[in-house]
């Protein structure tokens, strides 16, 4: 009975041990991406290439979700505000709703499991193939070259594609609108425009820039750090997907908080 | 007294993984434009004594002497100096999957030799490739190759810095008997070709004969043998040395 508790003991201490380890890596791992982005050489055509990779390759998917939610939203608001007579409002409050949060929060879901996945695996199967261990040998750094590449791309990428989510977003709110309470373009866009500010596409962006960083980092530690094996690839890409929605979540409140702070001042 | 070069020096090499003692004390001397073959079961620590050589592990203790500097000493400006002097080709030829062979080639090119023209870096990748019997593979991918066309891209791939040493792991694993010829054939044409010394790291006999031109089996962590074919393995009295050649040449 002892001996179970002891052991039992022994495995709870290990777990934790395990647990602060993790982060203690996963705060290297960061903290390195500082030390290495601003130290030549510069891989800019890298960059590049993986903007393009990110940006380019995602946009069907982005395009057809931020239309989807458009409609969708705007469809389950009408009911609420017309009990009150108050659709009138509808483009104002789907603006600030898809501006504020969905917009940004629907775009970093989606490209946690496109991109980041993708990028987990990526660099999983380089890992377990001796690929990174090549690039060492060569006198390459393997570090700049994949994860400052791609944390780059993924940072400046996803405000871009949030910008073009909202946009793709509230086109599908327009066809809705227009359809129902036959308001035309101009009136649409006027009262999205009025009813914005420059507070929300500015808070819109800065969470966006952390949540690109966070799923590209996220995405590179997991990949560099997969065990052997094609199984460690599989779980790399898992555990890049679930990390970066997991921190997006928390990063979104946390955004929240501080932006409600600036609302008030 | 030998008065050959000597470019590798390692004594008293200690490396574990947790409780796993994998070098226990290794000594070894290699030679200027000598191929030496290191050999051994499987996790015996051969791979792990190449990658301690150019710095992808650590030894626990002992010292790896390259060129007159220990490796574990180096900064990682002269590790990576010291790396353009040595060659590695991997056990699974590591070749960049989302990159072309021509791709694969000019990689370590670009990134280590400076003001090189495109014409220079073309020349230099068709010449490797030529060297290699695969001048056509250029714009291939990995993926559309075979197992030996691999092998000799990883090759090509190193050769293209000027290595001084050149590390092959398992260089025939996973090959069929005729292509394992042509990899052993391609190991000393690179030798006589490039004037490369080399460590050659297998558990296939065959390969060792055509290729060393001394052995050095390794054994509980140790070199239990070191010398020519003829000297360590006919007439071995050590049995695990003895039961490794009955079951390579005996057996099959």
């Amino acid at each position: 009975m002892a001996g179970q508790s002891g052991t039992r003991k022994h495995v709870f201490s290990k777990k934790i041990d395990d647990f602060f380890k993790g982060l203690a890596d996963a705060w290297k791992f960061v903290k390195r991406f500082f030390q290495e982005v601003f130290v030549p050489p510069y891989e800019f055509k890298e960059v590049i290439h993986q903007c393009y990779r990110i940006g380019v390759e995602s946009l069907p998917l982005i395009s057809l979700t931020g239309f989807i939610v458009g409609i969708v939203f705007t469809n389950q608001s009408r009911p609420s505000l017309s009990e009150f007579g108050a659709t009138s409002w509808l483009p104002s409050l789907i603006a600030i709703a898809i501006v504020r949060a969905m917009g940004p929060l629907v775009t970093a879901l989606i490209a946690a499991g496109k991109v980041g996945s993708g990028i987990g695996a990526e660099i999983g199967s380089m890992k377990v193939t001796e690929q990174i261990d090549a690039m060492e040998v060569s006198a390459t750094n393997p570090y700049k070259f994949l994860v400052v590449t791609r944390v780059l791309a993924t940072t400046f990428m996803i405000p871009v594609l949030v910008m073009y989510t909202d946009f793709v977003a509230l086109m599908g709110a327009f066809i809705n609108v227009n359809a129902n309470e036959l308001v035309s373009i101009s009136t649409f866009f006027a009262q999205v425009f009025s009813s914005v500010t420059f507070l929300d596409i500015f808070s819109s962006i800065i969470k966006s820039l952390f949540f690109g960083f966070t799923i590209g980092m996220v995405g590179c530690y997991k990949g560099y750090n997969s065990s052997k094996g094609t199984e460690g690839v599989g779980r790399a890409a898992n555990a890049a997907v679930v990390v970066s929605m997991f921190l997006i979540f928390i990063e979104e409140l946390l955004s929240l908080q501080i932006i409600n702070l600036f609302r008030m001042k | 007294m030998d008065n050959r070069e000597k470019v590798v020096v390692i004594r008293d090499l200690y490396k574990a993984f947790g409780d796993l003692e994998v070098l226990k004390g290794v000594d070894m001397d290699l030679y200027r434009e000598e191929n030496l073959v290191v050999l051994g079961r499987s996790g015996t620590g051969k791979s792990v004594l190449i990658k301690i050589m150019v710095g992808l592990l650590q030894q626990d203790s002992g010292s790896m002497e390259v060129f007159g500097k220990e490796i574990s000493r180096l900064g990682i400006r002269e590790l990576n100096e010291m790396r353009l002097k040595i060659g590695f080709s991997f056990q699974n030829s590591a070749l960049y999957d989302s990159m072309t062979v021509r791709e694969n080639m000019e990689f370590p090119l670009v990134r280590n030799i400076k003001n090189l023209t495109k014409k220079e870096i073309s020349l230099r990748i068709e010449e490797l490739l030529d060297a290699v019997g695969l001048p056509q593979t250029i714009n291939q991918m990995p993926s559309e190759l075979s197992g030996g066309q691999k092998k000799r891209i990883g090759v090509a791939r190193t050769l293209v810095l000027n290595p001084e040493i050149m590390l092959y792991d398992e260089p025939t694993a996973g090959l069929d008997p005729i292509t394992c010829v042509d990899i052993n054939n391609l190991i000393n044409e690179v030798r006589e070709r490039y004037k490369t010394t080399s460590i050659v790291i297998t558990h296939d006999l065959s390969c060792a004969k055509q290729t060393g031109d001394r052995m050095a089996v390794l054994l509980e962590g140790q070199f239990g043998a070191l010398g020519t074919f003829e000297e360590v393995f006919p007439h071995a009295e050590d049995q695990r040395i003895k039961s490794f050649y009955d079951y390579n040449f005996i057996n099959s």
